[in-house]
């Protein structure tokens, strides 16, 4: 009974998903035909390209990057915090470890330990910046966080310069940080039919979905910052401290970011360089609304995601302009905010009916 | 009463919605240039006739009739049409107009926007006395004036049929008089005034004929001069009511919340809570009478901690409480039925059983070290629904499927457990219906029984009266009398609250 399904709340999230993926591909078939093109083929011709096997391990690696970021973003939204600062967070985070990795040397084992923990108390240390400044002066953190990302990238480019971290990466004109030691690396895991290794830290992201799950909806933690996201209002009549749940979960928040960079700097470029992949942390906020904050429907959400920046690749080579992804990724989004609404509401008018129902009362 | 036609007759209006029906078989007569009171409890479907009559629904069966003729309101416009007008509970005033731009607005072809206008409000005005003063800014009104401008709005527009919805909700007593001194106009000048409440003093006060609903139909029609308040609200309920009353007292001499010389600030350096000083002992009920919005809700805050102390003692049981923070006090045993439950005391998109762990969630059942200890918790809330009589399928609905009764026996057995040394009960009856507000009473009594000290804050005077051991008076934040539950009629508590009796009434 639909009245049934929409009563279970992660019911109402994979429907609502649904019905916007659905939408998104009637949009951009719409757009496609317009513009000239066979929708059936262009899809047919991502699906098989997105399919290969290094598209596969493109898709996971860019899909584990975009979970970390997801996360941090979601940590913040369960208490109605708007991280938007991911993007710096990750950024900063992954040049300081970088850099530490490649300046110490340190046994296996330790070395990658060491690194991803420089990783996570930069991030988390960066976010919490934003926080104090929440707390103590009433700074919106939206605004905050936006300018700690311009500020992050100011630091990044004093940092990065021959004078101080950065060396001149051979053969190029591009200059990075020292590489880190193989001591440092995490080994990639092999896909049949590949050349390509999936990074080793993929697995990092899924401990972090993990720990996430766990720490929100059984910890004493979870429930305050679930409590503060659900009602303030009720959470401070409940003894919750909000001051120090915003510091608490914007330091973890960035701490989540700072994880963002790591599959890839251990596991492929072993340095931050000019060239390490930027905007992941504004994705992220896009993917934490898809998958409704939720562990689970995030990963869905970062898979889907990649999977479409990664089979878009083909369509210049049909002379179908790639941004037509775009225009998908930005339907679905804007439809499943939408729809997960609509489907909300009506789940839970529902629901107030069928208790009522089986009470026997007369609702007015 | 007049003789002619009347002005709006319902004749077995029926409004389903799907799976509930809302109306069923409403028949009221209102006769032209009365003052018609429609009372009964919340929920029972008062608003949704109102929306009908109003044009904002249809109604699924029945006819209306307007001045002799049917009526089809498809829209509050087609209303408006018809002569009837409605003046809503919240004011829908744009603050930074004046009051003429606040009238013109979306009715500028009638007079205009200029001197026109100005004149017509002017006449209006005069003539039903509402002492509107067109160039004045909205923002610089009160409460009061505020609403006499929404009935010149709806006066303006050519209403002679009125609908007041809840109006006196947000007025002081002195308001409510000049309000119902308007209404008395408006009835000379030959309007119908159809007047919801649930006040019902009022209601007996201000009306030619009442009209009872309950449970989504009209149940009775009563004459305001045959029937006392008590009657009206036992046909409101459809049973006998429950009394407010203690058995023999249960006080000790054991102070458990002291109170010393207590002030709390606003945000303007008004004090708010100015110099309170009181004590609640073992086995005690005090109860603080004040109109709202004198204090009450700052003080309690300040003993929750949500708010700080400016200065003055707080102590539970000798342990100072200023500096802890509301977690702490809540774990030193301080429980607290909030008086907005949506707002303070539940999560209302949350399961029953992680409402039961909301305010708990440092202590056993719910908590295991540092994890939620979710079997505990759900059993507990097993608990409290058999023992709390909380209507629920189960304790997996969202609180917000529950009835507002059913809602607040949750929260009272929540903050019952864990063996509380204080409770502080804000409007612990407001808005629930009168099984639950017997059994609210009853679970008040054992608690206060087995040595539990209460606070208790109601604007519901019988209730206070009789549910107190110690009655105190709050007037501007500050403590200004006392009074002796035993003798003390709600009359005489009435105009202590608002200053009319100095000092110590017996």
């Amino acid at each position: 009974m639909i009245s049934n399904l929409l009563a279970k709340s992660y019911a109402r999230t994979v429907v609502a998903a649904l019905v916007a993926l659905v939408f998104a591909i009637v949009v951009t078939s719409i757009v496609l035909s317009v513009s000239g093109f066979n929708p059936p083929s262009t899809f047919q011709a991502m699906f098989s390209f997105g399919k290969q096997p290094d598209s596969v391990v493109n898709t996971v690696n860019r899909a584990a990057a975009y979970y970390l970021s997801a996360l941090a973003v979601a940590i913040g939204f369960r208490m109605n915090l708007f991280n938007i600062g991911v993007d710096g967070q990750y950024r900063l985070a992954a040049m300081v470890a970088a850099a530490a990795g490649g300046a110490w040397a340190l046994p296996a084992g330790l070395h990658q330990l060491v690194i991803i923990l420089v990783a996570a108390v930069v991030g988390g240390a960066w976010a919490a910046l934003a926080a104090i400044l929440k707390v103590t002066r009433g700074v919106s953190e939206v605004i905050s966080t936006i300018m700690l990302n311009f500020i992050g990238t100011g630091v990044i480019a004093f940092l990065l310069s021959p004078d101080r971290l950065a060396v001149k990466v051979a053969g190029s004109n591009n200059i990075g940080t020292k590489p880190i030691a193989s001591s440092g690396r995490v080994p990639g895991i092999s896909y049949p039919g590949s050349d390509l290794k999936i990074y080793g830290l993929v697995l990092l992201a899924v401990l972090a979905g993990l720990g996430f799950w766990f720490m929100v909806n059984r910890t004493r933690f979870g429930f305050d910052l679930r409590a503060t996201g659900l009602s303030q209002s009720a959470a401070v009549a409940s003894g919750v401290d909000t001051k120090r749940m915003v510091i608490i979960a914007m330091a973890l928040s960035g701490a989540v970011a700072g994880l963002v960079g790591m599959p890839q700097l251990l596991g492929g470029s072993y340095s931050y360089s000019l060239d390490f992949p930027t905007g992941i942390g504004f994705t992220g906020i896009g993917i934490a609304l898809l998958g409704r904050n939720n562990p689970v429907g995030i990963a869905f959400a970062s898979l889907l995601w990649a999977f479409l920046d990664q089979s878009s690749q083909i369509l210049e080579f049909n002379d179908i302009p790639k941004e037509i992804v775009a225009i998908t990724q930005a339907a679905v989004l804007l439809s499943v905010v939408v729809v997960y609404e609509i489907v909300n509401r009506v789940g839970r008018r529902m629901d107030q009916r069928r208790v009522a129902a089986q009470l026997g009362e007369v609702a007015a | 009463m007049s003789t002619t036609e009347p002005a709006v007759e319902l004749h077995g209006i029926t409004k389903r919605f799907p799976g509930v029906v809302a109306n069923h078989d409403i028949d009221i007569t209102v006769a032209a240039g009365t003052v018609h009171a429609i009372v009964g409890e919340n929920g029972a479907g008062k608003s949704t006739l109102m929306k009908i009559l109003y044009g904002m629904q249809r109604p699924d069966e029945g006819t209306i009739e307007v001045n002799g003729a049917v009526a089809d309101l498809h829209s509050p416009s087609d209303a408006i049409a018809r002569g009837i007008g409605m003046v809503h509970q919240h004011f829908m005033l744009a603050d930074n107009l004046t009051v003429l731009e606040n009238v013109v607005l979306g009715a500028e072809k009638l007079h205009g926007i200029g001197a026109g206008a100005r004149r017509r409000i002017q006449e209006i005005s005069d003539q039903y006395g509402l002492g509107v003063e067109p160039g004045r800014l909205v923002e610089e009104l009160g409460v009061g004036a505020r609403q006499r401008v929404e009935i010149l709005k709806v006066l303006y527009r050519g209403a002679k049929i009125l609908i007041l919805d809840e109006p006196t909700a947000v007025l002081v007593p002195q308001e409510v008089d000049e309000l119902f001194a308007n209404l008395e106009e408006l009835k000379r000048e030959g309007l119908t005034v159809i007047f919801i409440s649930h006040k019902l003093d009022e209601v007996l006060k201000v009306a030619d004929a009442i009209t009872v609903i309950r449970r989504g139909t009209t149940v009775a029609s009563a004459d305001p001069r045959e029937v006392s308040a008590r009657q009206l609200a036992e046909l409101m309920v459809g049973s006998e009511l429950p009394v407010p009353e203690l058995r023999e007292s249960t006080v000790t001499d054991v102070p458990v919340l002291t109170v010393e010389d207590v002030t709390v600030r606003d945000a303007t350096g008004r004090a708010v809570v100015d110099g309170v000083s009181l004590t609640i002992h073992e086995g005690e009920i005090l109860g603080i009478a004040g109109v709202e919005g004198n204090g009450q809700a700052e003080l309690v805050e300040a003993i929750m901690g949500m708010l700080p102390v400016e200065s003055g003692v707080l102590r539970l049981r000798g342990q100072d409480l200023v500096g802890r923070s509301t977690r702490h006090r809540r774990e030193m045993g301080i429980g607290f039925i909030p008086e907005d439950r949506h707002r303070h005391g539940l999560l209302l998109e949350s399961s029953l059983w992680e409402n039961r762990v909301l305010g708990h969630q440092t202590r056993p059942p719910n908590v295991k070290g540092i994890l939620i200890d979710r079997a505990g918790a759900r059993r507990d809330t097993e608990r409290i629904v058999e023992d709390y009589d909380v209507r629920t399928p189960g304790i997996d609905v969202a609180a917000a499927s529950l009835s507002g009764g059913n809602q607040q026996k949750l929260i009272i057995g929540r903050e019952m457990s864990g063996e509380p040394k204080l409770l502080i009960a804000s409007h612990p009856t407001r808005g629930v219906d009168v099984g639950a507000q017997s059994a609210i009473w009853d679970h008040l009594r054992r608690a206060r029984g087995e040595g539990l000290a209460v606070l208790l804050i109601s604007a519901d005077l019988d209730e206070l009266i009789g549910m107190s051991d110690t009655l105190r008076v709050i007037l501007r934040g500050r403590l200004v009398g006392e009074a002796d539950p035993a003798t003390i009629t709600p009359d005489a508590l009435g105009s202590l609250m608002t200053g009319a009796g100095e000092g110590s009434a017996a």
